[in-house]
């Protein structure tokens, strides 16, 4: 029962992973954050997860991070999806489909203009 | 929610809450006994045994953002329906360990779903949590563990796109393996 289909894979990935993050480094850290309390569950947030991961793929966008976190508290918004790019304020995003999530990456993540119509204030 | 695996992410992320350094979530389905049992294991801070079953109350909840807790009353509800039950056991500084269990061919169980988005979400998104992950369908395993790919990866992210796609081929292709179709 392999666990690992391929250890020197992983080595290769690192290696590619290594040179891209290296050309990135300068811009500064962007993060994304997807709520996924029993709220956002509910809402469709993994739907939201899924769509950012797999746009990742896709779209083959190196040197985001994306985490997870629990209820923040405005389970009426959910999904939730927060960003933060270098030392800016961290924005947040209420009700975040498929759709809105992939706008978010391409125009606040990649570009860094604020979707501001999706924004909620918390 | 309609997916047994929206149920396991939405217990784990309690043992992420918990402060759980390693969580292992196991997912059996026994066709002879005709049994379907999920469990979810943490070394996070655990609870007194009380708390442990007043837990399935839904007006329990440890969070201070909202006052009621709803995800495990909700997958209790459903095992029962199910002719299934679910346990919580727990000690304070040891660790908390839910086991779910339902009747498999049960017309109302709930699809097990996408298993191995609600891993790679976990995996991903809190990744200085040790997840293991286990798969048996009656004589047949599947195991992940991330610690593997984590020191092969040594501090990449991964959230990186080519890390992804290798997470996700590696749970996907495992449990395609061993699987029974469902519908």
């Amino acid at each position: 029962m392999p666990t690992i289909t391929s250890i020197d894979d992983l080595k290769r990935i690192r290696e590619e992973a290594l040179k891209k993050q290296e050309m990135k480094s300068a811009s500064g850290q962007k993060q994304i954050i997807v709520g996924m309390g029993t709220c956002g569950i509910a809402a469709g947030a993994r739907d939201t997860m899924k769509a950012i991961l797999e746009k990742i793929e896709k779209d083959n966008l190196s040197g985001i991070i994306v985490t997870q976190t629990g209820c923040i508290g405005v389970c009426e918004m959910e999904p939730i999806v927060q960003v933060q790019i270098g030392d800016a304020p961290k924005v947040t995003y209420g009700k975040v489909t498929k759709d809105i999530a992939a706008r978010i990456i391409d125009e606040h993540v990649l570009s860094g203009n604020i979707v501001k119509e999706h924004m909620v204030n918390i | 929610m309609k997916e047994l695996s929206l149920h396991l992410l939405d217990i784990a992320e309690n043992s992420i809450n918990a402060n759980a350094s390693h969580v292992t979530i196991s997912i059996e389905e026994n066709t002879t006994e005709d049994r379907l049992t999920m469990a979810v294991k943490d070394n996070g801070k655990g609870m007194p045994p009380e708390m442990a079953q007043r837990i399935i109350d839904p007006f329990t909840t440890s969070r201070t953002t909202r006052k009621v807790g709803l995800g495990i009353p909700l997958l209790k509800a459903a095992a029962e329906m199910c002719n299934g039950f679910l346990t919580i056991s727990s000690q304070p500084g040891e660790g908390t360990e839910l086991i779910v269990q339902f009747q498999r061919s049960h017309i109302d169980r709930m699809p097990l779903g996408d298993v191995a988005g609600t891993i790679l979400h976990l995996v991903v998104g809190s990744p200085e949590t040790h997840w293991t992950f286990k798969y048996k369908v009656n004589d047949e395993n599947f195991e992940f563990d991330d610690q593997i790919i984590k020191a092969e990866l040594d501090g990449i992210p991964l959230s990186e796109p080519l890390v992804l796609t290798y997470i996700r081929n590696e749970i996907k292709t495992g449990i395609n393996n061993i699987s029974i179709k469902e519908y």
